[in-house]
C-alpha cells in the first residue's frame, strides 16, 4: 500500500484551506456589525452579533419598498430551485423516452438540434426568450422565472445515454407482460433511473438556485426577488451617509450556501451511485 | 394451450435483409419444438415473430385458430424467457411474477395463488421478497420460467435461455425445463444454438440454416438421418465425417488423396460421404467389403473419459477425420490405423446441392 507521505498531507491541507477559508471568513465576517468591517475589513475573529444580523436579514423587510425579507427570498430561491429541478427532470426524461424508444421521423436529428443548444447558453438567447416571456405576460410571475429554464440539453442527454444502456429485453418483457408505454415508463423506467434522478436532480438544483441573470430581468418586483439577488440589493443602498450592510450581505451570502450543501450532503451518496453505478 | 401454425413465413430486414426465407412449422398442442441452427439463421427472429416482438412481413402466423399477425405481444397469450433473464431489477421477486397479471387486471388472491403456486413448482419460495441482482444465475433462471407459468398461456416461447449459465447448471436446467414441460403439457417452442440442448429437450426439432428450415423431424431421426450435409455436420458431436468421394469404375476413392475404398452404390459420379465418429470401427488389417474401408494416420487422441477420440489424417493429406474408440484404447500419433464402415451407417449427398442421396 501506498504510505501517506507529509507532503501529501501539505498538499491536502493547502487544498482545503483554499476552498474553506473564504467560507469561514464569510461567516466570521457576518458576525460583526457594519461599522466594524467598513473599518477594519474582513474579520478574522468571531464577533458578537450573530444572532442579530442572521436574525434582520432573515426577518426584518428590507430592499427598497421594505416588503421583503430574507425568509421570502429563501422561499423564492427554493421555488426556483426546486421548480427549475423537477421541471428539467420531468422534461428531459420524457425526451429522451421519446428519442429513445419511439420511431418518429427525424428522431436523430431532433435528438441532435436538442444537443446542439448545449452550446448554447442562456446569455446568448437571452434577449429573444425575455421578449416571449414578457408578451407572455409573464413577468413577475413564478412560472416566468422557471418554465424558460427547464428545457435541458444536458438531462435529455444524460437519460438518453442511460435509457439507451437498459437492455433490450426488458422492454420486451414489459411488452409481452402487458405494459404499455406509460405504464413501461412509470413502473420500470422511472424506478430505474432513481439514482440517474438523483443526480440530476442535485446538479440542477444548485444550477437553478445560483441562477442571477435570468431573475434579474425576469422579477422587477421585490416579492418575487431570489436570495441570490438580495445580497446584491443589499449592497446597492447607498442612500445618504448611509454605509453598506456588509455584515447583513455576508449572513445572507451564508444563508444562500446552506441549502445547495444540505442537497448535495443527503443525496451525496445516490449522487455518486449515479454517476458511477447502474442497477440493471 | 394451443396449436401453433406458420405458413411461409418470411422477415425482410431494412436493407433487403431476409432473415426468415418462408418457414412453414405445424407445431401440435403440447409438443417442444426446437428451433436450432448456428447464429444469424434466423431462428430468434422467428421465435420473436411467435411472439409478437417483430413484424411478419409476409405469411401468417396462428395461435390455435386466431391469426395473431397484428395481435399485440400482450394478446397473444405466450409467455416469454429471455436469455439474460429480463427480469425486473427493482421489483422483489414476487412482483416480477405478479407484473403482467396485473397488469391484466386479476384479482389479488388470484394473483397470489397463482404466484404461491409457481413458486412451489420452482422451488423459489424462499426468496419471493429478495430482488433479482440478490440471486444466482440458477435462481434468477427459475424466476423467468416463474414469470412465464404463472400467466398460465398457451404457449412458453424460450430464447436461448440457458446460454448465460454455466455447464453443470444448464444440464441441470435443462432437465427442469423438459420435466416442467411435461408436467404441464403446454406448447412451447425452444430457441438454441447448442445441438445437445435440442437433441435432449425436443420432441421435433427444426434445423435452421440461413433463414430456411434444412430439416424437421424428431431428433433421433435427424441424428439417424440428416437431410443435407448442413444438418449432418451441425447435429451430433463430435460432427459427423465428410468426405469428397468420386466413383472409380465399380467403387468409390477419395478426392485428392489415398487411403480409401467402398462400394459405390448409388450410380452417380461425385458424393459427399458421411459417417459419425461412432460408426468408425477400428480393424487389424485392410479389409474388404460392402461399406468404405479407410486407411489413415494417427494424429491426436483426446481421451474425454467414457470414451476417446482419434483425429487422423489420410497419407496425402486430404480432410481430417474423426474416430470414436474405446477410453482404453492405445493409439500412438503417427500409427497406421486401419476403418471400416459398414454399408447402413454410411451417408451419401449430393456434391452439388449437399441434399441426401437414398
Amino acid at each position: 500500500m501506498y504510505k501517506l507521505k507529509i507532503t501529501d498531507h501539505l498538499i491536502l491541507l493547502a487544498g482545503v484551506f483554499f476552498m474553506v477559508a473564504p467560507v469561514v471568513l464569510t461567516f466570521l465576517t457576518s458576525t460583526h456589525d457594519a461599522i466594524t468591517i467598513y473599518k477594519g475589513g474582513v474579520q478574522f475573529v468571531p464577533g458578537d452579533k450573530f444572532l442579530e444580523n442572521y436574525e434582520t436579514v432573515l426577518f426584518q423587510a428590507g430592499g427598497f419598498t421594505k416588503e421583503v425579507n430574507g425568509f421570502v427570498m429563501l422561499k423564492n430561491s427554493m421555488i426556483l430551485g426546486f421548480g427549475f429541478a423537477i421541471g428539467k427532470i420531468i422534461i428531459s426524461m420524457l425526451a429522451a423516452y421519446a428519442i429513445v424508444y419511439f420511431r418518429f421521423p427525424f428522431a436523430s436529428f431532433c435528438f441532435w438540434i436538442i444537443f446542439a443548444t448545449l452550446l448554447l447558453p442562456l446569455e446568448v438567447r437571452i434577449l429573444p426568450s425575455y421578449e416571449i416571456v414578457q408578451s407572455l405576460g409573464m413577468v413577475n410571475t413564478y412560472s416566468g422565472l422557471i418554465v424558460p429554464l427547464i428545457a435541458s440539453a444536458t438531462g435529455t442527454f444524460f437519460f438518453r445515454q442511460f435509457f439507451m444502456s437498459v437492455p433490450d429485453e426488458l422492454l420486451e418483457a414489459a411488452r409481452i407482460d402487458g405494459a404499455g408505454p406509460w405504464k413501461f415508463f412509470k413502473d420500470i423506467l422511472v424506478p430505474l433511473s432513481k439514482t440517474m434522478i438523483a443526480a440530476i436532480f442535485i446538479i440542477m438544483f444548485v444550477f437553478g438556485w445560483n441562477q442571477y441573470l435570468w431573475p434579474t430581468l425576469i422579477t422587477t418586483d421585490e416579492s418575487l426577488f431570489t436570495l441570490v439577488r438580495g445580497i446584491k440589493q443589499i449592497l446597492q443602498v447607498w442612500v445618504g451617509a448611509q454605509i453598506p450592510d456588509f455584515n447583513e450581505a455576508m449572513a445572507l451570502a451564508i444563508l444562500a450556501m446552506l441549502p445547495p450543501v444540505l442537497i448535495v450532503v443527503i443525496f451525496q451518496s445516490w449522487f455518486v451511485k449515479g454517476l458511477v453505478e447502474s442497477d440493471k | 394451450m394451443a396449436t401453433i401454425t406458420l405458413d411461409t413465413v418470411r422477415k425482410v430486414y431494412a436493407g433487403d435483409v431476409e432473415a426468415v426465407k418462408g418457414v412453414s412449422i405445424d407445431i401440435a398442442d403440447g409438443e417442444f419444438i426446437v428451433l436450432v441452427g448456428p447464429s444469424g439463421c434466423g431462428k430468434s427472429t422467428l421465435l420473436r415473430m411467435v411472439a409478437g416482438l417483430e413484424d411478419i412481413t409476409t405469411g401468417e402466423i396462428k395461435i390455435g385458430d386466431r391469426l395473431v399477425n397484428k395481435v399485440d405481444p400482450a394478446d397473444r397469450d405466450i409467455a416469454m424467457v429471455f436469455q439474460n433473464y429480463a427480469l425486473y431489477p427493482h421489483m422483489s421477486v414476487y412482483n416480477n411474477l405478479a407484473y403482467g397479471l396485473k397488469n391484466r387486471g386479476m384479482a389479488k388472491d388470484e394473483i397470489d395463488r397463482r404466484v404461491k403456486e409457481a413458486a412451489r413448482i420452482l422451488e423459489i419460495g424462499d426468496y419471493l421478497d429478495r430482488k433479482p441482482r440478490a440471486l444466482s444465475g440458477g435462481q434468477r433462471q427459475r424466476v423467468a420460467m416463474g414469470r412465464a407459468i404463472v400467466r398460465e398461456p398457451a404457449a412458453f416461447l424460450f430464447d436461448e435461455p440457458l446460454s448465460n449459465l454455466d455447464a453443470k447448471l444448464r444440464v441441470q436446467m435443462r432437465v427442469e425445463i423438459k420435466r416442467l414441460q411435461q408436467s404441464l403439457g403446454t406448447t412451447s417452442v425452444y430457441v438454441t444454438h447448442d445441438q445437445l440442448e435440442a437433441m435432449t429437450l425436443a420432441d421435433r426439432l427444426v434445423v435452421l440454416n440461413g433463414g430456411n428450415i434444412e430439416q424437421i423431424g424428431a431428433p433421433i431421426d435427424v441424428y439417424d438421418k440428416p437431410a443435407s450435409t448442413f444438418v449432418a455436420s451441425f447435429i451430433g458431436s463430435p460432427a459427423m465425417n465428410l468426405l469428397n468421394v468420386k466413383s472409380n469404375g465399380s467403387g468409390l476413392a477419395l478426392e485428392g488423396s489415398e487411403g480409401l475404398s467402398g462400394a459405390n452404390t448409388k450410380g452417380k459420379d461425385k458424393y459427399i460421404v458421411g459417417i459419425r465418429p461412432e460408426h468408425l470401427e477400428v480393424v487389424d488389417s485392410p479389409v474388404d467389403g460392402d461399406g468404405i474401408n479407410l486407411e489413415v494416420n494417427v494424429d491426436v487422441l483426446e481421451p474425454v473419459g467414457a470414451e476417446s477420440f482419434v483425429y487422423a489424417s489420410f497419407p496425402n493429406g486430404g480432410p481430417e477425420l474423426v474416430v470414436r474408440v474405446s477410453s482404453h484404447a492405445h493409439h500412438e500419433p503417427g500409427e497406421k490405423m486401419y476403418l471400416k464402415a459398414a454399408a447402413k451407417d454410411v451417408h451419401f449427398f449430393d456434391a452439388d446441392s449437399g441434399r441426401r442421396v437414398d
